[in-house]
């Protein structure tokens, strides 16, 4: 069935109002369009690590998570968590004493993914479970009030990279876990944002959940508080963040590259910086070779893309 | 009121956080301009707090009980037809 | 029909295991843990359980996969010792805290640094107020039918146990041993069906919220109050199995304690040459006794004050060190047990092979003289002795 929005909207909601995450979080569309993916009679367990969207999502004794059940177990451990909840799946479903067809979705920030969370994920993704990874990547520890970590973009400003007068930002680049869970050799990698009709984030979520076996997807998840932007502008950002190709939009199925959307025009990465306040201090004088290393990182790392794109289509994989 | 465990955190019930009028949170509204809005539902999955309610794709309203006033479905609706308010 | 067998102490924990047969078993191999996972992967491999076994590839991954698991509404079960333990510290608390009645087998050793593989009890007595039930075995018969009886209890108290035994003395040494047929395990762990989990078809439901000021207190105090109730919980059950083995549990083992002048109180192996030593001071006339503690968690510090209160001297044996320039924590427990139950019996301290340190008749010999004197004074020189240093 091809995808539009009418029809997408028109599925319930199985992530509800009143939950406390900021006003214009990009978090909560994201988690709300992937459980929409959901076949209307399948059932979900979902994990999520400590973070923003754990916390705010599950306050006792309120839950915003609406027919899907929830377990919050710690920081570290979504993968290995949910791993446990899926084999159990595999035990009682034989027993006869759970019927309904569940599928098994982790949601991690990138702190609770990409850092203190990784071990877990790598065990799980490695062992193939028949689950799904989603990481909401907002490029910092956001729910301690914006520390970096290994996910926060090269020289941003942050509470434990502030950008001093010796030290400007983030030294290190970003780590790359989408290119490492493909390394994992799972089915299904794919890397998304919000945009648009959302068509790109609904087709890779629902696929990421009805492949068999391990699949993960990171989402660029934007975070007015600790990017420094107006809460208005979501979408706006996602989408320079998307034009400006910082944020590749890809899957991997079986190992074969597929970049799904090339923009029509590829904005200068100066675009994307020069709206947040986290880059404020490359746009001094003394600062723009920051800026234009940036562009190099981008460059090369949309060119690698491209080229994985030809270059695995090409193998009789 | 909730549906909780008699022993422990469970909570018992899901989707109840609707109890929560996160509303009072916002210091502007979204006012719907139904003359420019085309109802193309693209407003709709951005909304944070899953205010826009749509029924048969017709926008029905936008629920100020959970609306924190972000402003993200104004900047989302590419025909104009939402402008941000201040609530005072 | 009991069956008649000779295992080592890790063999007839996985024996009871497979005759258990948990729905999941998530585990991560130490030493002197390893061959329960092993032993079991050879069970799953050949068809014989049908678990599902996750190879996980951390301890705090074991945890977190059996909390998952039985949140989910499995019955589950994993083993680890020492470092292991400690690095799954904080999902014990999230275990307990959750009300999860998953069945953790530690093989007691010794906690690094520096790193060693041998048997002590600082693994399990640094984790004890984490919620767990801790039970403690003093052979292989007591850690085969301690585990059986461990899924019933975790899951009658709702909350997570802990079975302990001396990693290499008991978990590798072969002894004989009375098995349970696998029918008569089956019946007596009955089927689990929790009235909370995550797969259940007739609700969703959420576990592990945020849970503020407001709320937090009375839910952990909630945990207290269940591991309270889990005395009387492990009795009826120990009592159950009484009456399907004829093998009796209690709370603890008073040995030659009720008319005696002097007595040691010891867990796990060490109880065996301690008995022999009572036995042997017995016959020539010195009345010695002895207590093993079986159930450590709960502490029934009621009953056990009162145990002591007849005694001249009284030595409390530690396997680990509380480090806190005082005592062991076995030692700590019960002297304020007995303070609070108004019961003054001089009592001392000794800290005994930390890191699998041998331990001989001679020194427990050497125990009982010392509480000779004690008992003769009245009066306790010095609390907390090492006892077993090379070169004293």
């Amino acid at each position: 069935m091809t995808y539009t929005i009418k029809d997408m909207v028109k599925k319930e909601s199985r992530f509800v109002s009143g939950h406390r995450m900021c006003a214009g979080c990009g978090a909560p569309p994201i988690v709300r369009t992937v459980l929409r993916t959901l076949k209307e009679d399948d059932n979900a367990v979902i994990t999520s690590a400590t973070g923003c969207l754990e916390v705010s999502s599950c306050i006792y004794p309120y839950t915003s998570w609406k027919n899907v059940s929830f377990i919050h177990s710690a920081f570290e451990n979504a993968g290995a968590t949910i791993s446990g909840v899926a084999a159990a799946y595999i035990a009682l479903k034989r027993k006869g004493k759970t019927t309904k067809n569940t599928k098994f979705i982790a949601f991690g920030g990138d702190g609770g993914t990409l850092d203190i969370g990784f071990q877990a994920l790598s065990g799980a993704m490695e062992r193939g479970h028949d689950i799904t990874y989603v990481c909401y990547d907002n490029g910092g520890y956001m729910n301690t009030g914006t520390q970096r970590s290994s996910s926060t973009p090269h020289f941003a400003d942050t509470t434990t990279t502030p950008a001093g007068s010796k030290i400007p930002g983030k030294s290190q680049m970003r780590k790359d876990l989408t290119e490492i869970m493909v390394k994992h050799n799972i089915p299904y990698v794919a890397q998304t944002a919000a945009i648009g009709n959302q068509k790109d984030l609904y087709e890779k979520a629902e696929k990421a959940i009805y492949t068999e076996g391990a699949t993960y997807m990171s989402v660029l998840s934007p975070c007015p508080r600790g990017w420094g932007y107006p809460t208005d502008d979501l979408l706006p950002i996602t989408k320079l963040a998307v034009d400006t190709c910082f944020w590749p939009l890809y899957e991997v199925v079986n190992g074969v590259y597929k970049v799904t959307y090339k923009p029509a025009k590829k904005l200068p990465i100066e675009e994307f910086l020069k709206v947040q306040k986290r880059f404020k201090h490359l746009f001094k004088e003394e600062n723009r070779w920051m800026i234009d290393q940036l562009q190099q990182e981008v460059d090369k790392k949309w060119n690698y893309l491209l080229k994985q794109e030809e270059f695995t289509n090409s193998l009789d994989i | 009121m909730s549906n909780v465990s008699d022993i422990g955190s469970n909570i018992l019930e899901d989707g109840n956080s609707t109890q929560v009028l996160t509303g009072n949170w916002a210091s502007r509204k979204p006012i719907h301009l139904k003359d420019k809005c085309t109802n193309c539902m693209l407003c709709v999955p951005y909304c944070p707090d899953n205010c826009i309610i749509q029924k048969d794709n017709i926008i029905q309203e936008f629920d100020l009980n959970y609306c924190k006033g972000c402003g993200v479905c104004a900047k989302v609706c590419p025909f104009k037809a939402i402008e941000m308010e201040s609530k005072d | 029909m009991a069956i008649r067998e000779r295992l080592s102490g890790n063999e007839a924990v996985a024996t009871a295991m497979k005759q258990i047969n948990p729905d999941v078993m998530a585990a991560f191999p130490i030493t002197p843990a390893t061959e329960i996972p092993q032993y079991f992967a050879n069970f799953v491999s050949n068809g014989t359980v049908t678990t599902e076994f996750i190879a996980v590839e951390s301890e705090h991954s074991a945890m977190s996969a059996c909390i998952g698991a039985s949140a989910a509404g499995a019955r589950v079960a994993t083993a680890t010792s020492s470092q292991g333990l400690a690095l799954m510290f904080e999902m014990l608390y999230v275990a307990s805290g959750l009300r999860l009645p998953i069945v953790l087998i530690n093989v007691n050793r010794a906690l690094s640094a520096p790193i060693n593989i041998h048997n002590d009890h600082s693994d399990s007595m640094g984790a004890r107020d984490c919620g767990f039930i801790q039970l403690y075995c003093e052979n292989n018969q007591e850690a085969y039918d301690n585990t059986i009886m461990a899924v019933r209890i975790a899951e009658k108290a709702r909350l997570p146990v802990m079975v302990c035994y001396d990693g290499f003395i008991t978990s590798h040494s072969i002894e004989n041993i009375m098995l349970m047929e696998n029918d008569e395990v089956k019946n007596f762990v009955g089927e689990y069906n929790p009235e909370e989990f995550l797969l259940d078809d007739k609700r969703n439901i959420s576990m592990g919220p945020l849970s503020l000021q407001q709320y937090y207190f009375e839910q952990r105090k909630e945990v207290a109050d269940a591991m309270i109730d889990s005395k009387e919980i492990i009795t009826q059950i120990s009592e159950e199995f009484y009456k399907i083995t004829g093998r009796k549990y209690e709370l603890y083992e008073n040995y030659m304690l009720d008319d005696a002048d002097v007595a040691i109180v010891v867990l796990n192996s060490t109880v065996g040459i301690v008995k022999d030593t009572v036995d042997i001071l017995r016959s020539k006339g010195i009345k010695a006794g002895m207590l093993k503690p079986r159930c450590f968690r709960p502490l029934p510090y009621v009953e056990l004050a009162n145990e002591f209160k007849n005694l001249k001297a009284l030595a409390i044996m530690d396997k680990a060190d509380s480090v806190n320039a005082y005592s062991g924590p076995l030692f700590s427990e019960l002297t304020s047990a007995m303070y609070s139950c108004n019961i003054n019996v001089p009592t001392v301290n000794y800290i005994y092979g930390l890191g699998g340190r041998d331990v001989k008749m001679e020194n427990i010999y050497e125990v009982f003289s010392d509480l000779e004197i004690i008992a003769k004074n009245g009066k306790v020189d010095k609390i907390t002795n090492y006892l077993g240093l090379r070169g004293e």
